[in-house]
């Protein structure tokens, strides 16, 4: 299966860039996944390997703190606003200078929808961060989508103020970031 | 219901039952739906008319035909009456207010003595342990009011290790001989079972008993897994799991507990697998680019055909019992609704034009309703429709009801419900088609995605 031996190679490449660049991101303390990502629970499987710091510009905590690793969505939606339109030119542009760097974009739904329609509102949702990148000039081989539905809320609370932080799609970035 | 003798009020001793049963009534009344119902000859529930009393019923604890079954013997007696009673179409007389006590299978029945504590059904039985391990169990149903038996009287036999399932199918004959309908109760639930916090909720598959017993686990909790189904044999199940990082359809085979993805299909996620009726299709939803539609596949051959073609999501197929049409939700219109087409694919028909959103349909096995997920106005429900979409019936609300499955007599449905908030919690419930009895189902730990299996042979 094409998705799993390249999901394979990425884990074996950041693992390998981990080891022979322990102090590449700092002090090579272990970080799973993004910060809004579902932890390398899922896609990723487990990964390891610094944040770096934010202040440097090839740094995994610069992508996500900097430039934000993620766009929220309205109830039921997929449409990108103009805000993540441009959080997500700011991605494109990272990506473009990181060029071995490959990504999962993780696509989530709220609560608030059935269980099945919520994992393909997902797939929706990370899908227009995938396409929005590709015509920012990011290779479509190095974008990957999965969709985890309400399986993985970032925040659980049973209001709007959580809701709209789980409706979101987190783009993970994966091996040879910030070569 | 009307009773069918009011020679004098039953010592209702079990009256935490019987303020349930107020309750229930009350809440019936007030919903509106409550209907009278009737009593016909000989001893008869009529379900459909719907049910505003349970028929009364004594069980004295089964005879144990020798020492070894006395145990086994009080046990299955205690199934039977939590199977019947558990319907909410049965209220059992407790032993405290019986005259009579029933020490010989073969006595005689003394009517006047059940008569008089007004018990309209008496069932007996006995159990005999033999020494190489196996139980044989016999029971008969009286009609009370008619001084006769009603039916036969029937032998099981199996190993200890049985007893509960034996039990069930001592019930199964009660519930059939009274309703004249099909029963539910030798049945399993393949379902997800939930640990953890809500932001890192492990989930694994397991099967139970319909009533919350003999939970096996089926996967370890490593990685999600979501909405498993039955084959129509009850042999294997299909799911859906993360476990190479993206959602894939597996399909498990329940007596050796191995899996296999179901197929290398391009795209990147498979999921809503069901089986057809015949077991040799699965229907599922593949997801490509953003837009999910529904396909199904050949078991055998593996060929795989595409049913829709629209850029809305296409998901949550459901067989019609003859295996000639499938319903499905789609949000085509803008939002999510019901649709039905040929099992083939083809042009779509809708049949959900409520207010609010419809979602996982699901064909009853009777064939005659559709229950699904109704989100409106913020809360949730469970509802069942006809298969055309015509009287539309809530069943329950809550912040969160979804994913009903049918028993497989088409009377009862299965469901999970979550509570809300960071403490929230997935339980499963089931409520009767008629609103009637809605119950927790007695299990341990938190569970989602139930799926009912047919009736065991």
């Amino acid at each position: 299966m094409y998705k799993v031996s390249s999901l394979l190679l990425l884990v074996g490449a950041l693992a390998l860039s981990a080891c022979n660049n322990p102090d590449r991101y700092g002090a090579g303390a272990g970080g799973a996944g993004g910060a809004g990502g579902a932890g390398g629970y899922g896609a990723g499987g487990i990964t390891a390997g610094g944040l770096g710091d934010p202040n440097d510009p090839n740094s995994l905590a610069y992508f996500q703190q900097r430039i934000g690793d993620r766009v929220l969505f309205a109830v039921d939606q997929s449409t990108l606003t103009p805000e993540a339109q441009a959080t997500l030119s700011s991605q494109a542009t990272w990506l473009n200078q990181h060029a071995t760097a490959t990504a999962i974009i993780e696509g989530h739904a709220d609560e608030q929808g059935t269980r099945e329609y919520n994992l393909a509102l997902g797939a929706r949702r990370a899908s227009a961060v995938q396409q929005y990148l590709i015509a920012q000039g990011v290779a479509a081989n190095r974008l990957q989508t999965v969709s985890y539905g309400k399986e993985r809320p970032l925040a659980v609370c049973s209001d709007e103020a959580c809701y709209s932080q789980n409706r979101r799609a987190v783009t993970v970035i994966g091996a040879g970031a910030g070569a | 219901m009307t009773p069918r003798r009011d020679t004098m009020n039953p010592t209702l001793a079990k009256g935490k039952a019987m303020t349930f049963i107020r309750t229930l009534c009350v809440s019936l009344a007030f919903a509106g739906i409550a209907a009278p119902m009737v009593a016909a000859e000989p001893l008869r529930i009529v379900i459909d008319e719907g049910m505003i009393e349970p028929l009364p019923f004594a069980a004295p604890s089964f005879v144990a035909e020798n020492p070894g079954a006395a145990e086994v013997a009080a046990a299955m007696t205690e199934v039977i009456v939590a199977d019947l009673a558990g319907t909410g179409l049965f209220r059992e007389i407790p032993s405290s207010a019986f005259i009579s006590q029933v020490t010989s299978f073969d006595a005689p029945v003394s009517y006047a003595d059940w008569k008089a504590i007004n018990a309209q059904a008496l069932v007996t039985g006995a159990v005999a342990a033999t020494s190489d391990g196996r139980i044989n169990v016999k029971f008969r149903l009286y009609d009370v009011f008619s001084d006769a038996p009603l039916g036969d009287g029937l032998q099981f036999g199996g190993g200890q290790g049985d007893w509960r399932r034996i039990a069930h199918k001592v019930a199964d004959q009660i519930y059939a001989r009274i309703t004249g309908e099909s029963a539910y109760f030798d049945s399993r639930v393949v379902y997800v079972s939930e640990s953890g916090p809500k932001d890192q909720r492990l989930k694994r598959l397991a099967i139970m008993d319909y009533d919350g017993a003999n939970v096996q686990y089926l996967t370890d909790s490593s990685t999600i897994v979501l909405a498993p189904r039955f084959s129509p044999a009850g042999d294997r199940v299909l799911y859906t799991s993360f476990e190479t990082g993206f959602p894939r359809i597996k399909l498990m085979d329940i007596a050796t507990v191995s899996s296999r993805a179901l197929a290398e299909l391009s795209g990147n996620m498979t999921f809503a697998p069901r089986f057809s009726p015949d077991g040799g299709t699965v229907v599922f939803s593949l997801e490509q680019g953003g837009n999910t539609d529904l396909y199904s596949m050949q078991l055998s051959s593996g060929q795989v055909s595409q049913l829709t073609n629209a850029p809305s999501i296409e998901t949550a197929p459901s067989f019609s019992p003859d295996g000639s049409q499938i319903v499905f939700e789609s949000d085509r219109s803008g939002n999510q609704q019901l649709y039905v087409m040929s099992a083939g694919g083809g042009e779509p028909t809708r049949i959900s034009f409520g207010e609010g959103r419809y979602g996982t349909p699901v064909w009853s096995p009777r064939g005659d309703l559709v229950a699904f997920t109704k989100q409106h106005a913020g809360r949730f429900h469970i509802g069942v429709m006809r298969t055309d979409g015509s009287e539309e019936r809530l069943l329950t609300a809550s912040f969160l009801d979804e994913g009903p499955t049918w028993a497989p007599n088409g009377r009862v449905i299965m469901f999970t419900r979550e509570t809300s908030g960071a403490g929230g919690a997935a339980q499963l419930y089931s409520v009767d088609i008629s609103g009637r009895n809605l119950r927790k189902v007695p299990m341990e730990g938190a569970a989602s995605d139930p799926a009912w299996s047919p009736l065991l042979p």
